[in-house]
């Protein structure tokens, strides 16, 4: 090996003599081999290994690892950022495309952090949620610009066809993550947490595994350009449906989950042979139009008879208001928004950080264009891309979503630490990885109940923040712009946001 | 219960026909005939029966047998796009032309099409196990043919048609499969993926079985066709895009 082929670790792995006890814990939990014991069991770290997945470091029962940034850095250099040149020297190495993995990492401006939220005082009565009745399910699905109510025999009797709608108990649904870039364990954990608390998970594009059909009613089930896994049994096992036109991470490119990740499971789920990269090219080959997209959710519901929600998943983009119009158009039940913070088990480094729009932005515009169409019934709204927490949640709300998903954050309360190696196959914390020694550590009944705590602790949360605004429903807060205030934004951000600046 | 129940399709839009033909399913109906089709979408959409055989006689619109599982369709006269997209099993016959994407991603089930189709046929077609999807055509097809294809099998016959494809792209990002043309190709119309290979003995016998039946459906003698040039288009890699990315 040159000395020109050689990288510089990013990670520096130290392990204190005096406190390592020598259990080998360390060694065998490392997924990437970054950790080995020589004859006389002291460890010896492999600097260059390692990612900082952080595992060693959870597991050592004497703190005696810690992993910090390679501290022989470079000559400083705000421009040429150490990350930029170590992306160069490996492309100089290998020729290829930089690969990436969970949300865009970059320092671009957080929307989010500058938003902030209104409260009662005085004037009207804030409400306290731990006493006080407060709504937090809400309906995923179109819902009727007026509904007709006829009163008979001392009852009120509906008088409108509803469209199929699936009730959730708190605005939220994990995001859309495949079985194959994440683990059947991991898969498990999301549908029994899903189950439990009354909301959705959403299978991703991988297609569902035969364990997973009794979670029916709390699955979302993808259609993707690869088509993996739809069968008309998919269809029927679940609560909804989402075509997948795109996703925040990588607007506009397709996927490819390598063969290495393909073992007999996966094989059979996806229906792809065994080994064989499952390949989901970047457009559907039915979809080159709205009038396609139409057909394919036409094509949907009468392969369920109209018997459940059909959404679209699309990519925050620069046209995103006009595109959601279309797709609204087109029959959709409901559109996800995946802004450029989304999360990927794997994605051109170059897409994922410098392609797409804030979420903020995009729900924003979405909302005020379907408004203003008077179309915005016939669509929920659900926001995702780099939902962290409640408040987040409660703002995005606020702007106009329905709903959010949370991907990240469910791997992070299952165990992952955003190392962003997912598409390695390797993940010490059994989530993104298929190897069976890997996958066996994450025991789907304990990340289950991870998942079950912060969806209740978020709901919590929501409600106080609820309480605070003064308002007892979900319904009441989705779109309600009045509540919100910025700080130090532009006008131009104000104006697309809707929301007025911090003091007036 | 009648053996056969024929359905008069004028008059009724897209959802109606499917309806009825669901109702029918429903009552355990095992043979449907419909006639005046006229461009009505979606039938057999996701219909999961062995048993049940659908008869159509007119033009059958967009996705046709879309999702579909185990039912046998025949269709006479020309089919829109989409027929037998994202098919899972069974069997759909059409005794004419067929338009664009036929077969996309179908993992299982046969496709016999009598005459010439469109673009972009048999793309993304896969296999598992012993779930191997068929499509024939007797006639040409268009470009993009194959393409992005993950297993299963492909047979082009060029009745009555130009013996060197005039499509390109072929099996571009191809990574599974096969496809069989009757005639040649121009290299210069093959994606990088795939290579030529001359037929050997274990491909005549495939092409044997799936011409024997070809032939069967539409009365001729299509296993005389093998004495004719036939090539075989294979992907190079399972794993084209493995050494794409700077890890």
């Amino acid at each position: 090996m040159s000395v020109l082929d050689r990288l510089l670790p990013e990670f520096f792995v130290k392990v204190d003599k005096e406190l390592c006890i020598k259990c080998g814990q360390c060694v065998m939990n490392c997924g990437f081999s970054a950790l080995l014991q020589d004859k006389n069991k002291n460890v010896k770290p492999v600097h260059e290994k390692c990612v900082a997945c952080q595992r060693c470091m959870y597991v050592c029962p004497t703190k005696a690892i810690q992993v910090s940034k390679f501290p022989g850095t470079q000559k400083h250099n705000d421009y040429w950022k150490p990350e930029y040149i170590n992306n160069i020297k490996k492309q100089a190495n290998s020729g290829g495309i930089l690969l990436t993995a969970a949300g865009n990492d970059k320092q671009y401006p957080i929307i989010f952090d500058r938003l902030l939220l209104d409260a009662c005082q005085v004037t009207n009565p804030s409400i306290d949620p731990l006493r006080e009745p407060m709504e937090t399910i809400s309906y995923l699905g179109e819902k009727p610009v007026n509904i007709f109510i006829e009163f008979k025999d001392n009852k009120y009797i509906l008088k409108n066809n509803l469209k199929p709608n699936v009730k959730l108990n708190s605005p939220i649904i994990f995001a859309a993550m495949s079985y194959g870039a994440i683990s059947l364990n991991a898969h498990k954990a999301l549908a029994r947490a899903a189950k439990e608390c009354g909301i959705l998970m959403n299978t991703g594009e991988g297609g569902l595994h035969k364990d997973l059909y009794e979670y029916a009613d709390n699955i979302i089930v993808q259609v993707a350009s690869g088509r993996f896994g739809v069968t008309p049994e998919y269809l029927k096992r679940s609560a909804a449906i989402e075509i997948k036109i795109g996703q925040g991470a990588k607007p506009g490119i397709g996927g490819h989950l390598p063969g290495y990740k393909v073992d007999d499971e996966i094989s059979f789920t996806r229906m792809i042979p065994k080994g064989t990269d499952a390949l989901s090219p970047a457009p559907h080959h039915d979809i080159y139009s709205i009038e396609d997209l139409a057909q394919l959710i036409a094509s949907l519901k009468e392969a369920t008879d109209y018997s459940k929600p059909v959404g679209v998943k699309i990519a925050a983009v620069h046209n995103v208001a006009a595109i959601a119009s279309g797709v609204a158009r087109a029959d959709a039940d409901y559109i996800v928004i995946d802004g450029f913070r989304g999360g990927t088990g794997a994605a051109p480094k170059m897409i994922r950080d410098h392609i797409g729009i804030p979420i903020e932005l995009a729900i924003a515009a979405v909302d005020d264009r379907l408004r203003k169409e008077k179309i915005r019934n016939k669509v929920s709204i659900v926001a995702a891309g780099g939902i962290r927490h409640a408040a987040d949640m409660a703002k995005a709300l606020a702007l106009g979503a329905d709903f959010v998903t949370i991907g990240t954050a469910a791997l992070i309360a299952i165990g992952c630490t955003l190392c962003q190696k997912c598409y390695t196959g390797n993940c010490s914390w059994g989530i993104a990885t298929q190897r069976p020694d890997l996958v066996s550590r994450l025991d789907p009944d304990e990340a289950s109940k991870k998942l079950v705590n912060l969806i209740k602790g978020w709901s919590l949360e929501l409600k106080e923040i609820m309480g605070a605004l003064g308002i007892n429903a979900i319904e009441s807060l989705v779109g309600n712009r009045e509540r919100l205030r910025a700080l130090e934004l532009s006008s131009e951000t104000l104006e697309v946001l809707g929301v007025k600046p911090a003091g007036r | 219960m009648v053996d056969m129940i024929t359905v008069d399709a004028l008059n009724m839009d897209s959802k109606q026909l499917n309806r009825k033909i669901k109702e029918l399913v429903s009552q355990g109906q095992k043979e449907i005939n419909i006639i005046n089709v006229l461009g009505q979408r979606f039938i057999g959409n996701g219909i999961q029966d062995n048993s049940l055989k659908i008869t159509i006689h007119g033009v059958a619109g967009n996705d046709l047998g879309m999702f579909m599982e185990g039912v046998s369709i025949e269709l006479f006269g020309n089919a829109q796009d989409g027929v037998g997209n994202t098919l899972n099993g069974g069997t759909i016959s059409v005794h004419g032309n067929a338009g664009d994407v036929v077969g996309y991603a179908a993992r299982g089930g046969k496709i016999f099409i009598e005459k010439n189709v469109g673009y972009r046929v048999g793309i993304h077609m896969k296999e598992f196990e012993n779930n191997v999807p068929v499509i024939v055509v007797g006639g040409s097809a268009g470009s993009f043919l194959g393409e992005y294809m993950a297993g299963g099998i492909l047979v082009i016959l060029n009745i009555n048609s130009p013996k060197i494809m005039k499509a390109d792209a072929i099996g571009t990002g191809m990574h599974g499969g096969k496809i069989y043309i009757r005639g040649d190709v121009d290299i210069n119309n093959i994606g990088k993926e795939v290579v030529i290979l001359d037929i050997d003995d274990n491909d005549y016998k495939i092409l044997k079985n799936i011409l024997k039946e070809f032939g069967n459906k539409f009365n001729f003698n299509a296993v005389e066709l093998l004495k004719d040039k036939f090539i075989k288009l294979k992907a190079i890699s399972h794993r084209p895009y493995g050494n794409l990315y700077a890890y």
